[in-house]
């Protein structure tokens, strides 16, 4: 009985705990990455409330909630209430399957890499319902590219974790960590991994490929209409989405927890880090391609190229037995 | 505890085809339509086939859906829609598809009273094993499946090879050269 309260205690930790870490990082993350834009452009970044500017982040949240809350009068009301959370949710339930360190963790499903597509497909709703919903023409416009965008770049995410999987031979993502003891996947499936990380910046809708939300052509795209914690959903979202690929592709390619001398969840930590800079770099650095170029880029270079690295992948097993 | 949240699960599935059919606005239904998709893909996981609950989330809830709300959204449908949709379910109109659901609920019941004494296939599949069956016992199967597949990538290029070998025929400037390429990439 005694161990029963135990275990139930510290899954409860674990899913807080995992939770409250996500949720918090990210909003950290909203000030490093204008910290670091800043860095890499030559200029300060907001460094003006409490250290470093790290209270930046607290003031963006309280004018966030207390901006008044709108819902325009031709927007379909429940819908538009909705969409913002649908980001929150999937992007926050993908976590759950993610090995942080040998002890840290929610859930080990056999399905995990699964459920984390299956997860960030239904975050595309986010998006596409809140644009219909809004009844604004920008809004559509941006919602037509995330559909198109999500649902071409899913094929190939998926396709590039395929190589993995067979090196793995599980979906189970605590095993996929465990199968890297002998050298990160890295090396083998290289290919694999700069398809998942372009894959995962168009998931993200992430500068270069932000498209649905192209201030420049479409005002602010999906979220024109939207305002308050409402707009504060869809931004956490995002961010929280970089994460979730960044901790993802740590998982997945880069060994996980595994490392020499550092606690385990220091290495996981760090990798995750270092990642979600490499994001950041790639914003300050890339230019926006147009739209067809997005799509041409897709569908011509990236999925012939998922392919060949999954016959190669699987010739390669085959041949050594 | 897992014969409650299937009842759950599959009284939610049933709630929300219910009303995907009787909704009025169409995106209203289709998210009722994706509700029920979800349900089912829980009553999946809970029976032991975590592949093709994975599977159903991914596939029908999170791309072929996906493409629908697309589609829907592109026909910009106002109250216009929702009022004749209204007409289309006026009551003697549920007359026909009701008594059809009607005497497939009965059969159903039947059929579940007649198996009652055997329970369910408790066992979970694993991925694997829904490899192996499908490149072995379901080979065939597979095959059809993909030569249906081929066809329609087939169709789909015909239609939109077709559509810009027009257009560059007409007019031959610049901008309609342009406005090709836009196409091509929207496809």
């Amino acid at each position: 009985m005694n161990t029963g309260h135990a275990d139930i205690a510290m899954t409860l930790l674990n899913i807080f705990g995992v939770l409250t870490t996500a949720v918090l990082l990210t909003a950290l993350l909203t000030w490093g990455e204008r910290r670091l834009l800043g860095f890499w452009q030559d200029r300060p970044g907001p460094n003006r409330v409490g250290p470093f500017g790290l209270m930046q982040v607290v003031a963006d949240m309280i004018k966030l909630f207390f901006k008044e809350d709108f819902i325009p009068r031709f927007a379909d009301a429940p819908v538009f209430l909705l969409a913002p959370t649908i980001v929150m949710a999937t992007t926050l339930l993908a976590f759950v399957v993610v090995p942080f360190s040998p002890a840290v963790g929610v859930i080990d499903m056999h399905i995990g890499l699964l459920f984390f597509l299956a997860m960030s497909a239904l975050a595309v709703y986010s998006v596409v319902l809140g644009a219909y919903a809004s009844g604004n023409k920008y809004a559509l416009l941006g919602g037509l590219r995330a559909a198109a965008q999500t649902v071409s770049y899913e094929v190939f995410m998926g396709l590039s974790l395929m190589g993995v999987v067979m090196l793995a031979g599980s979906f189970d993502l605590r095993s996929i960590v465990m199968a890297q003891e002998n050298g990160w996947f890295l090396l083998p499936q290289m290919l694999g991994c700069a398809i998942f990380l372009v894959a995962g910046i168009a998931e993200s809708h992430r500068l270069p490929l932000d498209l649905p939300e192209a201030e420049h052509e479409l005002t602010a795209g999906f979220h024109t209409e939207y305002s308050g914690m409402k707009f504060g959903l869809f931004f956490v979202g995002e961010y929280l989405s970089i994460l979730l690929i960044s901790a993802l592709v740590t998982t997945l390619f880069l060994g996980g927890w595994l490392g020499p001398w550092l606690p385990p969840l220091v290495w996981f930590a760090l990798k995750t880090f270092a990642l979600v800079c490499l994001f950041i770099l790639l914003r300050a650095a890339l230019p926006r391609p147009r739209y067809d170029q997005l799509m041409a880029f897709g569908w011509k270079v990236m999925l012939p190229l998922a392919l060949l690295n999954l016959v190669v992948t699987g010739s390669v097993l085959i041949w050594r037995g | 505890m897992e014969l409650v949240s299937f009842y759950i699960s599959a009284l939610i599935a049933l709630m929300a085809s219910l009303l995907a059919v009787i909704s009025r606005n169409a995106v209203h239904a289709l998210l009722m339509l994706i509700v029920s998709l979800l349900a089912v893909a829980c009553i999946f996981y809970q029976i032991g086939a975590p592949l093709a609950a994975a599977l159903q989330v991914i596939v029908y809830a999170g791309a072929i859906l996906v493409l629908m709300v697309f589609v829907i959204m592109m026909l910009n449908q106002g109250k216009a829609a929702v009022d004749q949709e209204t007409q289309w379910l006026a009551r003697e109109n549920w007359l026909a598809p009701a008594s059809l659901a009607g005497a497939l609920l009965v059969m159903m019941l039947y059929l579940l009273w007649d198996s009652a004494s055997r329970g369910a296939a408790a066992r979970s599949v694993s991925a694997a094993e829904v490899g192996l069956a499908m490149y072995s016992k379901y080979l065939l199967v597979v095959e059809l499946a993909s030569f249906v597949l081929l066809a329609g990538l087939v169709g789909a290029f015909h239609l939109a090879r077709r559509h810009t070998a027009d257009s560059a025929a007409s007019t031959n400037n610049a901008a309609s050269t342009e406005s090709v390429k836009s196409a091509r990439g929207v496809r």
